[in-house]
């Protein structure tokens, strides 16, 4: 089977600084890809050569089967794009904005207009259908560009950071619609900062830094690679001295944070068991107690902040 | 259907146009602009002129109007779209840039006719005879496709700051209307001046006009006809192939 994208040695230069370095990847069919990396890490400049917005000065990069530099429509028919910054057209009505998508891809009106209601449905806008897209707040610009991008039912879908500085309730109607989507069939491509979004909704991700692909991988597996001490937090109900939990049995170092103490063990069961005792000798009660599994924040400060 | 067929992109360049005129051309500013402006120069010139005969000022004047109108909005496009960052969002639509060019020039095309009919139309009004109907219409569609390649020609710098654009373009637009007969009748001009003449496309188009209202020109009909239909497949070829080369500094 054909991956849906499929990228050899894509590099962009920006004068001297090498935006994107000689990476290669593949997206299958189906799938959720995540891409992550740091502020100027190189994933906007990616996406936009993957869409055929920018060329890359070397290598190359197959869409949907299509080289996007040498048959850019081909493969732009059959993507959808939300890009980094809104950009419907302001001085367009909602309506408009998704009926001038509707003829750049050529989906004929009266199937154009169908698409565009159920969207407008789905994205909550409907009423302010017929309002100029100015007016709209961040959120609803957001929702607008996510339905133009779907209007013409594409297969695959291009999102450079679709939630940046939305709300959580606006964040969560896009991620389970991308859910949904990708339940449908739609392969995804997204470019995040929020490991926690990464984590939930991704089944690959890539991580970039300084324009190179630093790890591909299940994020599951991305945490395993790191997974080397153990973390347990726990919260007393009166003040406790962190000298005294340091130097509990199985404990490596304490960490106070807020109300709670962050405690890296080598053993968790040892360092739990310890912990509890301790309680019972000084007669302070547990109020609450996790076993922190690591993030895919830690698993990614760690692939990114590593010797260059 | 092939997306990337001829007649599949040239309906893609229509809604590129429809779009450009709902955005750009539909303002109120705008389209006053686009009628007063002639009126006014129409006004100056008449007060300034060494008994110029009225034929030759609206002549003059719609040459004058056709051009201004058709390279007014277009330049600015690219660098108002780059800065609201919609041009991205095209680039990334299947749609060729060439489909996009044509698009923005199809409707500064139609300005620019609509415009300049109402000049006609002032002509008429004010009692000047229609002599070469046949000749002006056709001629106007003509000379508005190629001065809207002009106007895209001005585009080209791959600026994003449309003030940058604007002076260019002015700057480029007023000395092209000194050199092509409309205020000075070529058969006036010194030799030097007539050099100048014969590159402007502004010239055949206001010869083409004064013929249809007077009778008289300086060039044969057909060489001017001839003339215009090159500069407009060189213009609209020089674009695109220009513009395709640009855009990704726009990104
Ligand atoms: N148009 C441009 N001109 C010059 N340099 C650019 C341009 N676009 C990007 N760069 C540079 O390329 C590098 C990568 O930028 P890019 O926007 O791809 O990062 P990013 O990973 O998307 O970052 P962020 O998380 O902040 O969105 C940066 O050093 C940036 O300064
Ligand atoms: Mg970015």
């Amino acid at each position: 089977m054909q991956d849906t994208i499929e990228v050899k040695n894509l590099t962009k230069k920006f004068g001297t600084t090498i935006a994107v370095d000689h990476i290669s990847f593949s997206v299958h069919e189906g799938e959720i890809f995540g891409f992550l990396g740091p502020n100027g890490a190189g994933k906007t400049t990616t996406t936009r050569m993957l869409t055929g917005v920018i060329p890359p000065d070397a290598g190359f990069a197959l869409v949907l089967g299509h080289d996007i530099c040498r048959s850019p429509v081909l493969a732009k028919q059959g993507f959808g794009v939300v890009p980094e910054t809104s950009n419907a057209y302001a001085d367009l009505t909602a309506w408009q904005n998704l009926m001038l998508m509707g003829d750049l891809y050529g989906l004929p009106r009266v199937r154009a207009a169908q698409r565009a209601s159920d969207l407008l449905a789905t994205m909550g806008l409907l009423e302010r259908k017929d309002q100029k897209v100015q007016g709209f707040s961040k959120g609803m610009k957001q929702r607008l560009i996510l339905a133009m991008a779907l209007l013409h039912e594409p297969g695959l879908l291009f999102l450079d950071e679709p939630t940046g500085g939305l709300d959580v309730q606006s964040t969560q109607m896009i991620l389970s619609m991308l859910r949904e989507l990708n339940r449908a069939g739609t392969t995804i491509f997204l470019t995040t900062h929020n490991m926690e979004e990464a984590n939930r909704l991704c089944h690959r991700v890539g991580i970039i830094r300084s324009g190179k692909m630093v790890a591909i991988d299940a994020p599951e597996r991305l945490k395993a690679a790191i997974d080397r001490v153990h973390r347990v937090e726990v919260s007393f109900d009166h003040e406790v001295p962190g000298d005294a939990l340091a130097g509990l049995a199985g404990v490596i170092s304490v960490n106070r944070t807020g109300d709670k103490w962050q405690i890296t063990a080598e053993d968790k069961d040892a360092a739990i068991r310890s912990l509890v005792t301790f309680g019972i000798q000084n007669g302070v009660a547990i109020v609450t107690l996790n076993t922190l599994a690591p993030s895919l924040d830690e698993a990614f400060l760690r692939l990114t902040q590593g010797e260059d | 259907m092939n997306p990337a067929g001829y007649s599949e992109q040239m309906r893609r360049a229509w809604a590129i146009t429809r779009k450009d005129i709902r955005i750009y051309y539909l303002k109120g500013p705008v389209l006053i602009f686009g009628v007063f402006m002639p009126v006014f120069l129409f006004l100056a010139f008449l007060m300034g002129s060494r008994q110029l005969p009225l034929a030759f000022l609206i002549s003059g004047l719609v040459g004058m109007t056709l051009f201004f109108t058709a390279t007014a909005v277009s330049p600015a496009i690219f660098p108002w779209e780059g800065q609201a960052k919609t041009l991205e969002r095209l680039a990334s639509c299947p749609i060729t840039i060439e489909a996009v060019v044509l698009g923005d020039m199809m409707a500064s095309t139609i300005f620019g006719i609509i415009i300049t009919l109402v000049t006609v139309a002032i002509g008429l009004g004010l009692g000047l005879p229609l002599l070469h109907g046949i000749i002006l219409f056709p001629v106007i569609l003509l000379a508005a496709c190629c001065f809207s390649a002009i106007g895209m020609l001005l585009a080209v710098p791959p600026t994003n700051v449309p003030s940058n654009i604007m002076m260019l373009s002015s700057l480029l637009k007023f000395p092209l209307v000194f050199i092509s007969g409309i205020f000075v009748p070529l058969e006036q001009m010194p030799s030097w001046g007539l050099v100048l003449a014969f590159c402007s496309p502004l010239t055949y188009f206001t010869d083409l006009v004064r013929y249809s209202f007077t009778g008289a020109h300086y060039f044969p009909v057909l060489a001017d006809i001839a003339a215009l239909a090159i500069f407009t497949m060189a213009f609209t070829a020089g674009t695109m192939y220009l513009h395709k080369r640009t855009m990704p500094r726009r990104m």
